[in-house]
C-alpha cells in the first residue's frame, strides 16, 4: 500500500509533464465519431520507429543475410513497444505508468540497452525465468509428478538461486545431473524425481529433452541405449520423515531391495554387519570387477564406465563440453525462443536431423559466443535483447512464407497465463487466490504473490488453468498453450472476476476517481494499461464514448480542464463521463490485441 | 459381439468368465425372472467393434469427488453390524424387487428400475488424484503421458456433430482440477466451469451472464473495443489474430446470443424446481437436463460438497445424501418424462469408496478412510438398462466378492454406447502414440464391458 501511495503522489507531479511533453507527439485531438479507425501514419508512430534498421552485428548481419536474400526490408519497433516488449520477455511484468513515462521522455539515445542491463538485475528476471525453467525441469507437488509440496518449493528455491545469481549453465546442469542428497534439503535432486515415469529409460529421455532439446524417441535405439545405461544406478530411499527420500549413486541396486535402508524399516545389515540371509541371494556382497562397462553415447563416443565411478557424472562430462553438439546449442535455442517466440531450430525442444536450424550460422553464433561468455545466461539474454532482429516492428512487411522463420518480425504472442493475469492485478492493484487441490504445509502462500513467481505447478487458479499453464508433465515447452479459446474471452470479457477487478481494484478506482477527468486521465489510463500514449484518434473515441445527451438541451458547460483550454468534444464533455465509461475504456484496453499480445 | 485378439488373453477371459460365471450362482436373484443372463464370455473392455449399439448422445457424470461411502449409501450390508453400519443400520427396499439400498435414499428407492448398481468396482487405489485419474482416463499414471479425461474425449469425438454455443464439455460448477482434464488435447477440450450458483436468484455463470451489465452495455463497449483495437486492426489478417477474433465472436454469440437462455432456471416450472431440491445439487441436476436439451454432449456436476469424510462422517453424510437421493432421482424422472433418458447417460461415484469398517479411534470419531478396493457406481439411461445390479462384494463390502468392473470396463461401455472405438488414435501434438483406452497388454486387469446392461 505504501508503495502503491508514493507512485500515485509520483504521477500525479508527473501527469502534467507528461501531458506536455506528448502534447508534442500527438496531433491535435479532433473530433472523430466512434468507430474511428486510426490511418496508416498513426499506426506506424505508434508501433514502429522511424530509424532505418541497421544490422550490424554479428548477430544482426547473420539475420540480414536471410532477410536481404528474401528481399524483406523489415521495420524497427517504436520505443513504447520495445519498453513493454523488454519488460515482458525479461521479467514477465508490465512497467508500471511512471516506468514507462520515464523511459518514453529519455532522451539517451543508449536508453534501450540501459533498460535490458536494468531489468536482467530485477527481481522479476529470477521469478519469471524461474517460472520458465519450472514448466522445463517440472516443478510440482502432485499428480503426475507428485514431487509433494515441499520438495517442489525446494527445488524451485534452488533454480531461483542460480536465477538470480546467473549460475553459469554448465555448473547449473551439472548439479542438476549430478547432486545426491535429500529432496527436502538438496533442491536439485528433485530433477531426478520430477519424471513420471522413473525408470533408467524415463530419467533419460527427461535428461535429453532438458539439456539436449532431444524428443528421445527420436533417437535410434542404439543412441538411447548408451544414455539409458548412464541412469541404470539412480537409487531412491525413502526416510523416517514423511515424503522424505534420498536420490544417491547406488550401484548395487540396495534401494530396490525390499524393506530398503530406512529408519524404522527392517535394516540391510544386521548388528554383525551380516548380510541377512533373505537378502543375501539378492544383493553382491562386493563391487562388481573393476572392469569398465562401455556405453555408446549418441554422437558416437563410447563413453567408458568403471565401476567405481557414477555413470551421471560420466555422461555430465561428455555432455558439458564446447564441442557437444547439443548442449550449448540446445540452451542457445531455448533462450532465442523464449525471447524470439520462435526457435531457430523450431520446435525448441526437437534437435534432429530432418528438424534443421533454420539459420545454421546463426545457431553457431549463439552457441559460441554462449561457451565463450563460460555459460553466461545473462549475457545471451543481453546479447540478443539488444540486437536490432529482436527490436523489429511485430507488424508484418512480407508476405514470404519463410518470413517467420527467418525472423523478418517480432511475432505476436497471447501473454502467459500468469504474466496476464499480474498484468491485470498489477493495474487493478488486486491480488488474486492460489491454492493447492491437497492443502499441506508449503501449499499456503501470501495473499500479494504474483503468478509468476509461484514456485509449484500444483499451486493454481482456474484462471491459470483456464489460460492455459503449463501442466508440467512431460517438460515440454507446448505443454504451455497460448491459443486463444472462446471460453478465455467469456473470461476476459464478461467474468465477474474480472469485472470485479476493473469496479473494485484501488489503483483503477482512485484513477476513476481522480479530479482530473479529463485528456490526463486518458493518458494517464493508457500508460498503465498499455504502456504509451493514446493517439489523437484513440481519444477522440473514447470522447464521443457513452451515452447521448437529451436532444435540445446542449450542456453549457463545455468541458475546461485546469488549463482552462477547451477541449472540442462536442457531444460528450469530460465533466459527463461516469466512472462506468472510465471504467469501459480499461475493459477495452485490457481486451485490446495491444495488451493480450506481445508484439 | 468381437470375440478375436482380447479374448485370446488369458488373464480378461479368466476374470471375464469367472466374473460373470460367479455372478450366476450367487447373485442370480438380481436377474429380472425373463431375461437372459448374458452372453459369455463378455468381451473384454477396449475391444473394437463391440457390436453395441451407440445409442448415448450426451452424458452426464456425477461426480462424487472425494469418495462416497458405499456401505452407507447403495451396497448396504445390514447383516454387518455397527462397526460397518454405523449410525445407517437400516436398508430401503426399491421398486425392483431383489434390490435394497441404504436408508438414506428414499427418493431413488422408487427409481431403481431407471438405473443399475455396479457394487464391485475396484481399482486399488487409495490416493485421490490417482483414483480420480483413474476413473476419469482408465489409465493409470506412469504410462509417460498425463490422458485427458472422459469428458474431453467425448468433447473431442463429438466435435463433429455438435456446433451448439454452449461449450461441448460443460462442469457444474466449480471445476474439478485435480488433473490436467483436457490433457494433451488442448484449451479447446477444457471443461467449461460454469462458476455461479443455479440455486441462487439469478444462475451467474461466469463469463455468460455477468451482474450488473445490461445488453445495451454489452452492446455499446464491444463497439468501443472494437475501435480501440488499434494493433489488432493493423494486423487483422495475421493468423494469431484471426484465430482470436473467431474465438471472440464465438464468445459473444454466448453473451449476448440465444445461448445463455439455456442457464436461465426461471424458465422452468417452480413446482418442478421443488421436486428438483432447492439446492445448489439439485438445481446442478435441472441445469443439466437443460443443457443436455442443448444437446450438450458432456456435462460434469462435481457435487458441491466433498465426500472426504476422515471425520465428521456420518453428520455429513445425513446431511448431504438427501440432497444427492432427491436431485438424482429426479433428474432420472425428469429426463424420462422429457424422453431423454434413453440418449441420456447419467453415471454417478467417486473417486473410490470408503472403508467400510468405521474407525470410531480419535481423531477420527467414527469416521472411514479411502476404500479403492470395492465400492459401487450408478449408471442409468444412454443404453444401460435399469433395475440391475452388477457384481457382489464381500459380506462386509471390503472386497470384489465376483465379477469386478475395473475402470476400463465402464470407461469402456461408457465409449461403446458413445459409439467411441476405444482403440482409436487421439490426437497428440508430437504425434506421438495415444488412444482412448490403454490397450489391453499384459498386466492390464479387465474384467471385461458391462454387456449384462448394455
Amino acid at each position: 500500500m505504501a508503495l502503491r501511495g508514493r507512485l500515485n503522489s509520483f504521477l500525479r507531479v508527473l501527469i502534467p509533464a507528461f501531458a506536455q511533453a506528448l502534447g508534442l507527439v500527438l496531433p491535435l485531438a479532433r473530433s472523430s465519431p466512434l468507430g474511428a479507425t486510426p490511418g496508416e501514419g498513426t499506426i506506424h508512430a505508434i508501433y514502429e520507429s522511424r530509424e532505418t534498421p541497421r544490422f550490424e552485428s554479428k548477430l544482426d548481419s547473420l539475420v540480414a543475410a536471410r532477410l536481404n536474400a528474401l528481399g524483406i526490408r523489415p521495420r524497427l519497433c517504436s520505443d513504447a513497444v520495445f519498453l513493454r516488449r523488454v519488460y515482458l520477455d525479461l521479467t514477465g511484468t508490465v512497467p508500471t505508468a511512471a516506468e514507462a513515462g520515464a523511459f518514453l521522455q529519455n532522451p539517451n539515445p543508449n536508453k534501450r540497452q540501459a533498460l535490458v542491463d536494468r531489468l536482467l538485475d530485477r527481481p522479476g528476471f529470477a521469478d519469471y525465468w524461474s517460472m520458465r525453467w519450472g514448466d522445463v525441469l517440472r516443478i510440482k507437488a502432485e499428480f503426475p509428478i507428485n514431487l509433494w509440496p515441499n520438495a517442489a518449493q525446494a527445488y524451485h528455491r534452488w533454480v531461483h538461486d542460480a536465477v538470480s545469481t546467473n549460475k553459469p549453465y554448465d555448473q547449473f546442469v551439472r548439479a542438476l545431473l549430478c547432486s545426491s542428497g535429500s529432496n527436502f534439503q538438496v533442491g536439485e535432486v528433485n530433477f531426478y524425481r520430477a519424471v513420471q515415469n522413473r525408470t533408467p529409460d524415463g530419467i533419460a529421455a527427461a535428461v535429453a529433452l532438458a539439456f539436449m532439446g532431444v524428443r528421445f524417441e527420436t533417437f535410434s535405439s542404439g543412441q538411447r541405449a548408451g544414455m539409458i545405461r548412464c541412469f541404470s544406478q539412480i537409487g531412491y530411499k525413502p526416510t523416517g520423515e514423511w515424503k522424505e527420500e534420498h536420490v544417491f549413486w547406488d550401484p548395487l541396486g540396495a534401494s530396490k531391495l525390499p524393506d530398503a535402508i530406512a529408519p524404522g524399516r527392517a535394516s540391510l545389515l544386521t548388528p554383525s554387519g551380516q548380510v541377512p540371509a533373505r537378502e543375501a541371494n539378492t544383493l553382491p556382497k562386493t563391487l562388481p570387477s573393476n572392469a569398465p562397462g562401455k556405453a555408446l553415447m549418441p554422437d558416437g563416443t563410447e563413453l567408458l564406465l568403471p565401476a567405481n565411478r557414477d555413470p551421471r557424472e560420466l555422461f555430465a562430462d561428455w555432455l558439458i563440453r564446447p564441442e557437444n553438439p547439443w548442449f550449448a546449442r540446445s540452451f542457445a535455442n531455448r533462450v532465442w525462443y523464449w525471447l524470439l517466440g520462435r526457435g531457430i531450430v523450431q520446435e525448441p525442444d526437437d534437435f534432429r536431423p530432418d528438424n534443421p536450424p533454420s539459420n545454421p550460422a546463426l545457431l553457431d553464433y549463439l552457441a559460441g559466443e554462449f561457451v565463450a561468455s563460460h555459460y553466461d545466461v545473462k549475457h545471451l539474454c543481453r546479447l540478443i535483447t539488444t540486437s536490432t532482429t529482436y527490436q523489429l516492428s511485430s507488424l508484418s512487411h512480407s508476405r514470404s512464407p519463410e518470413a517467420e522463420a527467418n525472423f523478418a518480425a517480432y511475432p505476436l504472442r497471447r501473454l502467459d497465463a500468469e504474466v496476464l493475469i499480474d498484468a491485470i492485478n498489477k493495474i487493478a492493484g488486486t491480488t488474486d487466490l492460489y491454492t493447492s487441490a491437497i492443502p499441506e504445509p508449503f501449499t499456503y502462500i501470501p495473499e500479494d504473490q504474483s503468478a509468476i513467481s509461484l514456485a509449484d505447478g500444483s499451486i493454481t487458479s482456474p484462471f491459470l488453468a483456464l489460460f492455459g499453464r503449463s501442466a508440467r508433465a512431460t517438460g515440454m515447452e507446448n505443454e504451455r498453450i497460448n491459443t486463444p479459446v472462446p471460453a478465455q474471452w467469456l473470461h476476459m470479457l464478461n467474468s465477474t472476476h474480472i469485472q470485479r477487478k476493473l469496479e473494485q481494484g484501488p489503483a483503477l478506482r482512485q484513477l476513476y476517481n481522480s479530479s482530473k477527468k479529463g485528456r490526463d486521465l486518458v493518458e494517464l489510463i493508457y500508460l498503465t494499461i498499455l504502456s504509451r500514449s493514446p493517439s489523437a484518434e484513440e481519444v477522440a473515441t473514447f470522447e464521443a464514448y457513452g451515452p447521448k445527451p437529451p436532444q435540445g438541451r446542449p450542456n453549457p458547460a463545455a468541458d475546461a480542464d485546469k488549463s482552462g483550454k477547451q477541449i472540442q468534444t462536442p457531444n460528450r464533455p469530460y465533466s459527463a463521463k461516469t466512472n462506468r465509461e472510465w471504467l469501459d475504456l480499461s475493459w477495452a484496453l485490457i481486451n485490446s490485441s495491444e495488451f493480450l499480445y506481445r508484439h | 459381439m468381437n470375440l478375436s485378439l482380447p479374448l485370446t488373453r488369458r488373464d480378461a477371459l479368466r476374470i471375464g468368465l469367472f466374473g460373470t460365471a460367479g455372478m450366476l450362482f450367487v447373485n442370480s436373484r438380481v436377474w429380472g425372472a425373463n431375461e437372459a443372463p448374458p452372453e459369455l464370455p463378455v468381451p473384454a473392455a477396449g475391444a473394437s467393434g463391440s457390436g453395441i449399439e451407440p445409442k448415448t448422445k450426451s452424458i452426464i457424470q456425477i461426480f462424487l469427488w472425494g469418495g462416497m461411502s458405499h456401505i452407507d449409501t447403495w451396497d448396504p450390508k445390514p447383516d454387518a453390524g455397527r462397526d460397518f453400519m454405523g449410525e445407517f443400520p437400516g436398508t430401503l427396499p426399491t421398486n425392483v424387487a431383489g434390490i435394497q439400498i441404504g436408508e438414506l435414499f428414499p427418493n431413488l428407492a422408487r427409481q431403481a428400475d431407471k438405473y443399475s448398481l455396479i457394487r464391485s468396482m475396484t481399482h486399488r487405489n487409495n490416493g485421490h488424484e490417482t483414483a480420480a485419474y483413474m476413473m476419469q482416463t482408465a489409465h493409470v499414471p506412469g504410462e509417460g503421458l498425463a490422458y485427458p479425461s472422459v469428458g474431453a474425449v467425448v468433447s473431442l469425438f463429438k466435435s463433429g456433430d455438435y456446433k451448439g454455443l454452449i461449450p461441448p464439455y460443460v462442469v457444474l460448477t466449480q471445476p474439478q482440477g485435480r488433473f490436467c482434464e483436457e490433457g494433451f488435447l488442448g484449451a479447446i477440450h477444457k471443461p467449461f466451469a460454469t462458476g455461479g450458483d443455479p440455486n441462487q436468484q439469478r444462475f451467474e455463470v461466469e463469463g455468460v451472464i455477468s451482474r450488473g451489465i445490461s445488453d445495451e452495455r454489452q452492446v455499446s463497449r464491444k463497439q468501443l473495443l472494437a475501435s480501440l483495437d488499434t494493433l489488432g486492426q493493423a494486423m487483422a489478417a495475421s493468423p494469431q489474430i484471426t484465430v482470436s477474433e473467431e474465438a471472440k465472436k464465438e464468445a459473444y454469440e454466448l453473451i449476448l446470443g440465444p445461448g445463455r437462455d439455456v442457464f436461465d432456471l426461471s424458465k422452468e416450472k417452480s413446482g418442478l424446481r421443488d421436486r428438483y431440491g432447492r439446492h445448489t445439487f439439485g438445481q446442478d441436476c435441472l441445469a443439466a437436463r437443460r443443457l443436455v436439451e442443448a444437446r450438450v454432449p458432456y456435462v460434469v456436476i462435481n457435487y458441491p460438497g466433498g465426500w472426504d469424510t476422515h471425520s465428521n462422517h456420518f453428520p455429513t453424510m445425513r446431511r448431504q445424501c438427501p440432497q444427492l437421493d432427491q436431485g438424482l432421482a429426479m433428474l432420472l424422472q425428469d429426463l424420462h418424462d422429457h424422453g431423454l433418458l434413453e440418449t441420456t447417460m447419467v453415471w454417478c461415484c467417486g473417486e473410490f469408496g470408503r472403508a467400510p469398517k468405521v474407525d470410531w479411534q480419535p481423531p477420527w470419531n467414527g469416521g472411514r478412510n479411502h476404500w479403492g478396493a470395492v465400492f459401487t457406481a450408478l449408471v442409468a439411461g444412454g443404453g444401460f438398462k435399469g433395475g440391475h445390479v452388477v457384481g457382489e462384494s464381500d459380506k462386509h463390502a471390503e472386497e470384489v466378492k465376483n465379477r469386478p468392473v475395473y475402470p476400463i470396463d465402464l470407461l469402456g461401455s461408457i465409449y461403446a454406447l458413445s459409439g467411441i472405438d476405444p482403440n482409436s488414435k487421439l490426437p497428440h501434438p508430437m504425434g506421438l502414440d495415444a488412444t482412448v483406452l490403454p490397450p489391453l497388454t499384459e498386466g492390464v486387469k479387465s474384467g471385461g464391458l458391462l454387456t449384462e446392461i448394455m
